[in-house]
Order: structure tokens, then C-alpha cells, then sequence
């Protein structure tokens, strides 16, 4: 049996894939900021914090990197309204991609941090910087600066596992694709192009965040 | 209407969770082995096989993996192939698995010194038997660690499965929370099943991390 493609028919619904991808996004930039943040926090806490709250983090982290993001999704979803919690589809998206990004950032910038030598924090303090001046100032940004790849590849992972919010009514990427065959049954056209545009989305991420990282931390590399 | 308790949802999800495994141990396996194959085609070094395994790697790397199930499941019936979620499942995570396993494996061949090449071809060897006898097996000892690490990416990457009708641990779920309208312990109990399958993987794979920087030191 001999199939033919046709591309013709998706220049119809434009308007439905560019708003998924300003939703795929949207929800990638959200999660990252986020993310970032609260792992940066939470990474200074494991490593400086006091004990029962670097067990806290350890367990939280643990949690989440031993569980699938699906999981983790459906859980927000259809489990956290039973506590009263109840949050829209966007919502529980943007909360389960920040909490997981979240996890995978605490251990990234923890590693970071690690690999900073002790003598840096002790130059600082005998230059007079108190303990949070000698860490937002000499000990994090050398911390990113070795960490920053693999903080970029977990957005990118991060990105591409967002495919699965299309399955609780997201209007992504990924849910444009299943709108589409939808209506004109082309299936394979359509997720041909979806998943296209998704590794376009990669790669231009990748070339801008390198490109980003290497004036941000330019000569802070050792 | 049958009644369930949360025992019986419990036991549901742990015989559920047997095709987790099946099919994480499937597509670890037959990965692994196309895994195995690209690598011995990518550092044999000719550039037109390298660039296509590089495409290879960045193909299923860059995409998500959702979308190459839908691909392989909606696609393929069109050409006029009868798909299974169980042949879609399968020949799907084993090129996933297969293109991590490759990169994975390709650094740790790398990280063998260059001299312990020449060394065999020194000695006489050809090309296959340098790779078998000399640079394998030292890769091997570089290699065990973060591919069992990687094995916990490939058991969570069996729940999306789940979406083109798989029935494993996240469908079953799914199928009882439908049924019996209690979505917090039953996703609760999911997580901690897959919990009790990948942290036994994550700490060994740190173990095995800890053995190989004290034998470096």
C-alpha cells in the first residue's frame, strides 16, 4: 500500500498552531524562571541550611526525580482538588513543570556550588563580605557559570516533556497536532510537523541560551 | 457497581506495575543493542555514518518523546503497517533508549586515551578486535554508572505509553481513578510505586559513582 503525503490542508489552521506555541512557550519560560529561582534558593538551602530543612529538600528532590512528570501532572490535577485545591488546567501545568524543573535545578546548582573551591568563600569573608554578600557574589555566579549546560539541557528536557500537558486540555503544541488530524484525519502531516517544530524550538533555544550564557558569564568560566 | 478498597486499588496497581517493568526491561534491552550498534558505527569514524548517527541523536533527543509515540502509532498504520501499543511502545522506546544509550556510551569510549588505540593496532590488531579486546572493556568500567542512572529516565518514559492505550502502571491508574473517583490516593500510590522502581536504580547508580572517583583518586 502506497500512502501520499499532503502538507496543503494545515496552512488552514495557522492560527491554532502559532497559539500553541506561544502556549508551549509561555509555559517553558514560566517554569524556567520560576525554576531557577526556586532552585537556586533551594540549592543554597541544601547546602547551608539547617539539617532538618536539607532533609526536606533531599526528599523533595528524591520524590520528584524518581517519578514520572505525568504522574506528577495528573497529581496536581486530578488528585490536589480533593484537598480543596483546585486549579485550572494552565494552573496545574505551570505548577507541575515548576516543581519539576525545580528539583532537577536544586541538584544542578547544588553540584555547581560543590565544585566551587572553599577558598573562595573564606577569600570573601577575610575581605569583609558577610555569608550572603560571599555567596550571591563570588560563590554563585562560579557556580553557574560550570553549571550552566546542564541547567540549559533540563529546559530543554523540561520543554519537550511539556508535550504531555496537551493530555489535560493544554492548548500546546502538542495539542494543536491532535486538533488537527481531528478535523482533516491527515495524522501523520500533522505530527510530522508538530514534532518539526519542536526540534526547530530545540535547537534555536539551545544556539540562544549558549550564546546568552557565554556573554553572561564570559570570563567567570574556569 | 463493584466496590473497591484501597487495598484492592493498591494490589491493582502493583500487578499494573509488572508492565512497567516488562517494558522498561524490553526497551533497555533491544536500546541497548541498537544503542550498541550505532556506537561501533559512530567511532568507527567514517564521516558520512558518524553524521548520520549524530541526526540520529539530535532527531530523538530534540523531539518530544510524545510525539514520536503518535508518529510511530498513528503514522505507520497509513503506510499500511498494523500497530499495536505494544509494537508502537516498543520500537518507539527502543529508538528513544537507543539514541541516550549511544551518546552516553560514546563518551565514555572518548574517555579512553587515544595511545590505547594505537597500542592495538601496534600489537596487530584490526580495527574490531582493538574495540573488543582493548577499548570496550575499559569503557565499560566508565560506562556502568551513568547508564544505570539512565535507566531511571527510561522506566519514567514508559508512563507516557499510557497515552496511546498501553496499559501499564499510569493507565491502570487512570482506569481506577475513572472508576472509583478518587484521584488522590490512587495517583498518590503511583508515584510511590514508581518511586520504589527508580530510587533503588538512582542509588546505585550513585554508589557505583562514589566507587569509581575513590578508584581515581
Amino acid at each position: 500500500m502506497s500512502y501520499t503525503f499532503d502538507f496543503s490542508d494545515l496552512g488552514v489552521y495557522t492560527e491554532v498552531l502559532v497559539h500553541g506555541l506561544v502556549v508551549t512557550l509561555g509555559l517553558t519560560a514560566a517554569s524556567t524562571a520560576a525554576g531557577a529561582v526556586l532552585g537556586i534558593v533551594g540549592a543554597a538551602l541544601a547546602s547551608a541550611g539547617p539539617r532538618w530543612v536539607r532533609g526536606l529538600i533531599a526528599t523533595y528532590v528524591e520524590l520528584i526525580r524518581n517519578t514520572p512528570f505525568i504522574v506528577q501532572l495528573f497529581f496536581v490535577f486530578f488528585g490536589l482538588p480533593s484537598l480543596g485545591v483546585r486549579l485550572d488546567e494552565m494552573q496545574a501545568a505551570l505548577l507541575a513543570m515548576t516543581v519539576n524543573l525545580t528539583a532537577y535545578a536544586i541538584e544542578i546548582v547544588r553540584a555547581g556550588i560543590d565544585s566551587v573551591s572553599r577558598g573562595q568563600s573564606q577569600a570573601a569573608s577575610a575581605l569583609g563580605l558577610t555569608r550572603t554578600q560571599a555567596f550571591l557574589h563570588v560563590v554563585l555566579p562560579q557556580a553557574l557559570a560550570t553549571v550552566f549546560p546542564a541547567l540549559l539541557s533540563q529546559v530543554l528536557i523540561v520543554m519537550l516533556g511539556s508535550a504531555v500537558v496537551s493530555q489535560i486540555s493544554v492548548p500546546d503544541l502538542t495539542y494543536a497536532a491532535n486538533f488537527i488530524q481531528s478535523r482533516n484525519f491527515r495524522s501523520f502531516e500533522s505530527y510530522i510537523m508538530i514534532t518539526a517544530i519542536y526540534l526547530i524550538l530545540a535547537i534555536i533555544l539551545r544556539r540562544l541560551m549558549n550564546v546568552c550564557g557565554r556573554s553572561l558569564f564570559s570570563g567567570r568560566r574556569r | 457497581m463493584i466496590e473497591f478498597s484501597l487495598w484492592d486499588i493498591a494490589f491493582d496497581l502493583a500487578l499494573a506495575a509488572r508492565w512497567t517493568i516488562l517494558l522498561s526491561l524490553i526497551a533497555f534491552v533491544c536500546g541497548g543493542a541498537v544503542g550498541l550498534l550505532l556506537l561501533v558505527i559512530r567511532v568507527s569514524g567514517n564521516g558520512w555514518v558518524a553524521l548520520f548517527v549524530n541526526l540520529y541523536v539530535e532527531l530523538f533527543q530534540g523531539t518530544p518523546l510524545l510525539m514520536q509515540l503518535f508518529l510511530v502509532f498513528f503514522g505507520l498504520p497509513l503506510l499500511g503497517v498494523e500497530v499495536s501499543p505494544w509494537l508502537a511502545a516498543t520500537v518507539t522506546l527502543t529508538l528513544y533508549t537507543s539514541a541516550y544509550l549511544v551518546e552516553i556510551w560514546r563518551g565514555c569510549v572518548e574517555a579512553v586515551p587515544h595511545g590505547q588505540w594505537s597500542a592495538g593496532a601496534s600489537l596487530g590488531m584490526r580495527y574490531p578486535q582493538q574495540l573488543r579486546h582493548i577499548i570496550l572493556p575499559q569503557a565499560l568500567q566508565v560506562a556502568v554508572a551513568p547508564t544505570v542512572g539512565f535507566l531511571v529516565q527510561v522506566v519514567k518514559s514508559t508512563a507516557l505509553t499510557s497515552i496511546i492505550g498501553f496499559v501499564e502502571l499510569t493507565k491502570t491508574s487512570s482506569i481506577l481513578t475513572n472508576a472509583t473517583f478518587r484521584p488522590f490516593p490512587i495517583y498518590g500510590m503511583v508515584a510511590l510505586l514508581y518511586f520504589a522502581m527508580c530510587f533503588p536504580l538512582t542509588w546505585y547508580a550513585r554508589q557505583l559513582e562514589k566507587k569509581q572517583t575513590a578508584r581515581q583518586r
